[in-house]
């Protein structure tokens, strides 16, 4: 008995002091990764990495397949979410308060105003990042099957970077905010200029509802600024992680990125890039057997062209994490985020105007509040999630325009989608609308035929007429939704530059009056 | 406990209601019931019964000379009060179109978010204003006034 109780303890202080080693070995299972086997064998096995193939394709890690753009944005979105994090050490939700204590951020905090000037330039490089990788998505095709899900993801995604970065914008207080948030609140409420025009706002009043839910009161006071932070810090953003999550993952699970077909000559180059695969003894699972099929990627072919994910697509990655850091440093170092003067309830910012990104919006719900706010953005919405359904060609997936000719049909949908948002725009400026022309005429006709409408409807002409020109659903959807990302570029122009005090129309900024 | 004879059964050879299958339906039937009923629950949360919002009925004192014309606006609400010959009327001043507030000028009134442009009475001259400004009741006289901006009048209504 003794001695079986001296062995034990013995055992016991060997563990203990074998223990880091232990820690280490179980960290990497395989083996610290040295070499590519077990680097390969720490990406599979561990939770984070293995979002990632182990072996990622080399036309992948060609700069011009995806220009790192999902990466950017997922890098503005972390430190986005590290820099609001410390925000809210300092930041109190309530209205009295919530002005002063940005304030404190920005005089007093150390580093106060640079986290923020951060955190304000993180997000809108997300957002621009999100529009560019929706563009790259879509103009390389990689929507298709068997990726039309994460596409859905992606548009999900899309819309929860939008709320995010107007959830944020309420939170300071100040006047910009204020005003936003009210324009933001009643576009909510626009369904009402159906339902007044009906006159059954009465009995089913939509509108009303999702105005009162978003503000939690008739008007934009402490209900809404609490509303408005719980959404900005906790839900849209652990909405935002798990769609990433799942979009992630479905990169994965569908082979990778999209490439062209013949891929492999397009890379073959170089000799001294092939990894000679199988001079190691394979490790093989069958557990995957039952769900393993023709698509899966590496089912049917050898791993030709590819190179372990561990360092060369890794040190892609961090490459553009540290160039997406350094441009927010940059334009957080150059550009203080604005702190306009403490919301007042009783007048407006003339002009009032939203954030850049949706100023496009803007524009077009100046000239009626629920086609502007709601119909035209819906039906955009709804037709960019079905893109992948009503595109199912197979011709030049994972090639830019979708080969030859394309880059030309893009060019032209391009110049015609600018030309007609600019003549639309300038007709309305120059000769005002119907309103000026007929003051009697109902509302219902301006709700339905305003200049944004016109616009749409002259994109989706053009669209129809090229899909049956070339006889192609991919042609007809490369025309539409170029023109309106033209549209959209206009509109946001003209909102942001060219539109003054009373949303009048100035050449620049410099010839506001003042008041 | 030990299997009597003749009850020999095998998992190829289930009882007549696996008991199994039942607890599993059972589960799921109360899981889903469960998730329905917090869920309505949880819908009706974000709307408030009472909205804390200020006070839309409220009294006003007009200055005794106020100019014909020009519009008094009680400190911190959006409502322009006339006096003319015909009597005391006020107006919403917030735009029907985003909410914004409207700014009285020489012809009626403009709107700074979306340029909507109104006239004397309220009627939309201009610009994405769906509605005209509505005329708020008002009650009381000699001074003192009631204003209830839930209660719309016709225009051109004084007292
Ligand atoms: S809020 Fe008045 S014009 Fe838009």
């Amino acid at each position: 008995m003794d001695e079986a109780k001296r062995s034990a303890l013995n055992e016991f202080w060997i563990n203990l002091k074998t223990a880091p080693g232990q820690i280490y070995r179980a960290m990497f299972r395989g083996g610290a990764p040295v070499s590519d086997r077990t680097r390969s064998s720490f990406v599979f096995g561990n939770v984070f990495l293995h979002l990632h193939s182990v072996r990622t394709h080399l036309w992948s890690l060609k700069w011009s397949t995806t220009m790192g753009l999902g990466i950017i944005t997922t890098a503005a979105f972390l430190i986005t979410l590290v820099t609001g994090i410390l925000l809210m050490f300092y930041y109190k939700p309530y209205p009295d308060v919530a002005y002063q204590s940005i304030k404190d951020i920005h005089f007093i905090v150390p580093t106060g105003r640079f986290m923020r000037n951060i955190h304000r330039w993180a997000a809108n490089v997300m957002v621009v990042a999100v529009i560019l990788h929706m563009a790259r998505a879509f103009y390389t095709a990689s929507y298709r099957k068997p990726r039309e899900f994460n596409w859905f993801i992606g548009w999900g995604l899309l819309v929860t970077t939008l709320a995010l970065s107007f959830t944020g914008y309420l939170l300071p207080w100040d006047q910009l905010a204020y005003w936003a948030i009210t324009i933001g609140a009643n576009i909510a409420q626009s369904p009402r200029e159906i339902t007044d025009a009906m006159g059954i706002t009465e009995y089913f009043d939509i509108g009303g509802l999702q105005r009162e839910i978003l503000l939690g009161s008739e008007i934009v006071g402490e209900e809404s600024l609490i509303r408005f932070y719980l959404l900005h810090v906790m839900i849209l953003p652990l909405v935002l992680s798990m769609l990433m999550a799942v979009h992630f993952w479905r990169i994965r699970k569908d082979g990778g990125l999209a490439k062209p077909k013949n891929v492999d000559e397009l890379v073959a180059a170089d000799p001294k890039q092939h990894y000679p695969v199988f001079t190691e003894q394979p490790q093989k699972t069958y557990q995957l057997a039952a769900v393993v099929k023709g698509k899966t990627p590496a089912v049917g072919s050898g791993p030709e062209n590819t190179v372990p994910s561990m360092p060369h697509l890794f040190y892609a990655e961090l490459g553009v994490l540290m160039f997406t850091v350094l441009i927010c440093f940059f334009l957080a170092f150059v550009s203080d985020a604005p702190l306009k003067e403490l919301a007042n309830p009783l007048v407006p910012e003339n002009p009032a105007k939203a954030p850049w990104y949706f100023l496009g919006l803007q524009e077009i719900v100046s000239f009626s509040a629920f086609m502007g706010g709601i119909g035209i953005p819906m039906l955009c919405w709804i037709g960019l999630g079905l893109i992948p359904f009503l595109d199912k060609e197979t011709e030049g997936t994972g090639e830019w325009f979708g080969g030859p000719g394309g880059a030309k049909l893009v060019g032209w949908s391009a110049l015609y989608g600018f030309a007609t948002s600019i003549a639309v725009e300038a007709f309305a400026i120059r000769f005002g609308w119907l309103r000026e022309w007929f003051p009697d005429i109902p509302q219902l006709v301006i709700t339905f035929v305003n200049p944004g409408t016109v616009i749409t409807v002259l994109y989706a002409a053009f669209s129809i007429w090229v899909l049956r020109r070339f006889n192609s659903t991919r042609a007809g959807a490369l025309a539409l939704f170029t023109c309106f990302l033209a549209g959209f570029i206009v509109l946001t122009v003209i909102g942001t530059h060219f539109r003054g005090p009373n949303w009048d129309f100035f050449w620049s900024p410099s010839h506001w009056p003042g008041h | 406990m030990t299997t009597q004879p003749g009850e020999k059964r095998s998992r190829f050879d289930p009882e007549p209601m696996p008991r199994r299958d039942f607890l599993g339906l059972a589960a799921l039937g109360t899981m889903i019931a469960a998730f329905v009923v917090s869920l309505f629950g949880m819908l009706k949360l974000p709307k408030a019964a009472v909205s804390a919002s200020p006070s839309k009925k409220y009294k006003v004192l007009l200055p005794d000379a106020l100019p014909e014309g020009e519009a008094f606006i009680p400190p911190g609400r959006n409502v322009a009060i006339y006096r003319d010959g015909e009597g005391v009327y006020a107006l919403s001043t917030v735009c029907t179109h985003l909410g914004c507030i409207v700014k009285a000028n020489a012809k009626g009134f403009e709107c700074p978010c979306h340029g909507s442009g109104f006239a004397k009475d309220g009627a939309v001259t201009k610009g994405p204003a769906p509605t005209a400004l509505p005329w708020l009741k008002v009650t009381g006289g000699a001074g003192v006034y009631t204003i209830d901006e839930d209660s719309h009048v016709k225009a051109g209504t004084k007292v």
